[in-house]
């Protein structure tokens, strides 16, 4: 089994926030944290990023954005939320355009907590992420992974 | 052994040690830029886990025909660093890596994206830079040893780069326009969210984007070839010369790559053609006014 540890190709959208979690992602590639490391590199292409990480809530005019990102990105993927926005929809939770988290629209597997999340906590959100990766790069091989997501639209379909 | 079982050793040591000198040259590069803006850096092997991710991400494309020209660029690429290094005829392997470069700008373009289009464009622009230089250094090699060989330019008494320094600055120069790095990244950059994206690569995913990787290393290696090849003469201990020389302009690369941002076309265009015209050009009049 080929194992995919060392090299998470990061995406970054920043949804409906006030831009500090934004600010501390793009802290997180400066020398300071250095999260090339770790060989995270923040890339602008969906098609080309492991992890999709989103900061900031999710509204009624972002939700389709996010979601067109998510399906451009080749499999296996993973997403991140990161900060409390993300999470739930943070302190615009009841504004009358926020649908809330990133949770609303595309599935989340790991939720980075803070306002604003702080560059350690992003950077250990994204090495949780690899774990995940690499769990459905297995899946994916065995070829079990493709059906899931099947069987999840499906079930998202009936509840809606 | 005959001729041809040696020719056969080197083509198949060179397809195998290509990218495995291209992969860890890119990984020293990156390393060398961290180390330049007080970072640690990725690890040396960071270019081949990158590689090997790619190659195990689902395939993902625009347009199904993406991977025949991808595919096909890549064949054009080994195939004319192959060339190169059998000795064969440097004009043609030159005209074989702008055929395999046009397989590039057709895989962007098939996409349709805006961005990739971008990309595609400039990258023409780049070709249209660095062309001229890199025909002039051709006839400067044939000047100088009488033949388009690179198996007879290398066995030369004195090393090319003697008569021709004028032309090495030059080629240098556009060596940062053909590796795509700053300042004259435009069609695509190493560094992530410029205006177009990823410019020629945007549409370029999963195995492609590995299939793209290596052409990438493939060409590093036959450019550092190239340039060793200015070095190179009868004496063995020139090769271990050329290596160094390789080295130092690829550390100078590396070094302009971190101190200088993207310029505009225009400029990159004046620019070669500026030193391609002044240093190349002065270079080749001298040199046909001593060989006549």
């Amino acid at each position: 089994m080929y194992k995919i540890t060392r090299s998470p190709w990061v995406m970054h959208y920043d949804g409906s926030s006030c831009n500090g979690c934004d600010i501390e992602v793009l802290a997180c590639l400066t020398p300071v944290y250095d999260a090339e490391r770790f060989g995270i590199i923040n890339t602008g292409d969906p098609m080309q990023a492991d992890i999709l990480l989103i900061t900031g809530s999710i509204n009624t005019q972002n939700a389709p954005v996010v979601k067109q990102i998510y399906s451009q990105m080749s499999d296996p993927k993973v997403v991140v939320a990161v900060g409390v926005c993300a999470c739930t929809g943070g302190v615009f939770k009841d504004c009358y355009n926020i649908l809330g988290g990133a949770d609303q629209v595309i599935p989340v597997d790991v939720y980075v907590p803070g306002c604003a999340a702080r560059p350690q906590a992003i950077i250990d959100g994204i090495v949780k992420g690899i774990g995940v990766f690499q769990e459905r790069l297995e899946k994916l091989e065995n070829g079990t992974l493709k059906q899931e997501e099947k069987e999840d639209t499906e079930e998202k379909k009936e509840e809606d | 052994m005959d001729e041809m079982t040696i020719k056969m050793i080197i083509a198949i040591c060179y397809v195998v040690f290509a990218p495995l000198i291209g992969g860890l040259l890119d990984g020293i590069g990156r390393q060398i830029s961290a180390r330049m803006q007080r970072r640690v850096g990725p690890p040396l092997l960071q270019p081949f886990y990158d590689l090997g991710k790619l190659l195990h991400k689902d395939p993902i494309h625009v347009s199904p025909s993406q991977n025949f020209l991808m595919l096909t660029y890549l064949f054009f690429v080994i195939l004319t660093g192959g060339m190169i290094f059998l000795g064969m005829d440097l004009l043609l392997a030159m005209f074989l890596l702008s055929t395999a470069v046009m397989f590039l700008y057709f895989a962007a373009v098939v996409t349709g994206s805006h961005y990739s289009a971008i990309g595609a464009g400039r990258e023409l622009l780049q070709m249209v830079a660095y062309e001229p230089c890199v025909l002039l250094t051709c006839v400067a090699f044939y000047v100088v040893s009488g033949s388009f060989e690179t198996a007879d330019i290398i066995s030369g008494n004195i090393s090319p780069i003697a008569y021709m320094p004028g032309v090495f600055v030059a080629f240098v120069f556009i060596l940062t326009i053909k590796m795509r790095k700053s300042p004259f990244d435009i069609s695509t950059s190493h560094h992530p969210n410029q205006e177009i994206v990823k410019g020629i690569t945007s549409e370029i995913g999963a195995k492609n984007l590995a299939v793209y990787t290596l052409a990438e290393w493939y060409e590093t290696v036959f450019l550092m070839g190239m340039v060793a090849m200015f070095v190179i003469n009868k004496n063995p201990w020139s090769i271990l010369a050329a290596v160094l020389t390789a080295f130092v302009v690829y550390f100078l690369e590396i070094l302009i790559d971190n101190s200088s941002a993207r310029v505009k076309s225009e400029l990159m265009i004046k620019l070669s053609w500026t030193v391609t015209l002044v240093a190349a050009g002065g270079n080749l009049l001298v040199l046909m006014f001593m060989f006549g």
